[in-house]
């Protein structure tokens, strides 16, 4: 079939195709010390801790369960804040409680997706906000030395929202009543994640 | 927001994001050195270097968001404002360091994930702010690496075209999904900004 001027079908292709030509630091014939490095270490970061990824899978999850526009706003709100917790930790402001936190973050926020708590948005808004601080606070503070700034908090950024797109790309099953319940149901396995997190963070 | 609650919050956003652009600091000079000669290093320093890649982008975005005659006006008066500041930066000798890509980020970041309704002359304002600062940090670069007026030549042909294709392409956009993810691409800028002005208060590069 012929594709039509206004085909929203080709965005997406469009989209790809740009993304990779800008996207051509590494293919450059000289040699930039540290800069592909701190893309990867800033991308890998996120996914290091067990912790961190179900928490951010969780809102992803929850975000979908919830819908339009909790979908789109408890992801962009996670990153921002988490950024924000990220500053505090890197001008050296302590955050007691760090692990609590983080433990707690997934211990709720399974809990929400596993009972399919649906509260005003403001509120979901909130509590995913002050959690975000605990995990930012902790990324904050562990960031390796020598490393590019820029290309790191990219790489660190951009895993944050894989992490999130990946439960928003799992809440699609919210659809089917089957897909429900096997949502609650991981919900319900993070949550007693997040208590196992909470005891070992207690002890 | 009643419209003159959203004036005032245009004034004050332009004001604070003005001051903070037009900051007489900047931060790293450097260029990309493609071998193919000054105009073409001056192409590849704005598409592989972002630290002005990014807010570039952000820019445009928000200009875009923000309709066809915003996006036209990004696109004349941006190009022109990182001609000025660049042959300033030409002859400047040395600048301070300041983290000024991260607050470029952070500001118009913010402003894409928030899609801000700003007036069209703060859109302008933002533009020429961007381009003068930016243009001043790559034509001490340039003028550091020999690639001079030439280099500053092929930056501002591929910024034009860059903001030009960005900026249209968002204007296209009618679905409601997809302006919300301009928007979340705008509020990742933002993290970004604010994680390298972290950074740059740790002591990091």
């Amino acid at each position: 079939m012929r594709p039509t001027r206004n085909d929203p079908g080709r965005l997406p292709w469009l989209g790809a195709m740009t993304l990779m030509l800008v996207w051509t630091s590494w293919a450059q014939a000289h040699i930039e010390h540290g800069q592909a490095t701190g893309f990867v270490t800033g991308f890998g970061h996120p996914w290091s801790g067990f912790d961190h990824v179900l928490a951010m899978i969780a809102v992803g999850i929850w975000g979908a369960q919830l819908g339009a526009p909790a979908l789109w706003l408890l992801p962009v709100i996670f990153p921002m804040v988490m950024a924000q917790g990220a500053f505090l930790g890197l001008i050296g402001l302590p955050l007691p409680g760090g692990e609590v936190g983080i433990a707690l973050s997934a211990l709720l926020l399974g809990a929400m997706v596993g009972g399919e708590v649906r509260p005003k948005l403001v509120l979901a808004a909130l509590l995913v906000g002050a959690l975000a601080v605990f995990h930012g606070h902790a990324h904050g503070t562990e960031l390796p030395a020598g490393q590019n700034g820029l290309l790191y908090s990219m790489g660190f950024v951009i895993a944050t929202g894989c992490l999130h797109g990946l439960g928003i790309a799992l809440g699609l099953l919210h659809r089917w009543p089957t897909g429900k319940l096997a949502l609650r149901g991981a919900g319900a396995l993070i949550a007693a994640m997040g208590m196992l997190f909470l005891w070992k963070a207690l002890a | 927001m009643s419209r003159r609650d959203c004036q005032h919050t245009s004034r004050v956003a332009l004001a604070v994001g003005g001051t903070l652009l037009g900051w007489p600091w900047c931060a790293e000079a450097h260029l990309v050195t493609t071998g193919l000669g000054p105009v073409y290093d001056g192409i590849g320093h704005l598409l592989v270097t972002p630290e002005d890649l990014l807010p570039v982008l952000a820019l445009a975005l928000f200009a875009g968001l923000r309709g066809a005659g915003a996006g036209r006006r990004v696109l004349g008066v941006l190009p022109s404002a990182w001609f000025v500041g660049g042959c300033v930066g030409l002859l400047a000798h040395g600048l301070p360091v300041f983290p000024i890509p991260a607050l470029s980020l952070l500001i118009l970041g913010t402003l894409v994930a928030a899609d801000l309704r700003l007036p069209l002359p703060a859109v302008s304002a933002l533009a020429l702010g961007l381009g003068l600062v930016h243009g001043l940090l790559n034509g001490v670069a340039m003028q550091q690496t020999g690639a001079g007026g030439l280099g500053l030549l092929g930056l501002l042909a591929a910024l034009f075209v860059l903001v030009a294709l960005v900026a249209a392409g968002v204007v296209s956009l009618h679905q409601q999904w997809t302006r919300i993810a301009v928007r979340v691409a705008g509020s990742w800028m933002a993290a970004m900004g604010l994680l390298m002005l972290g950074w740059f208060l740790h002591g990091g590069n």
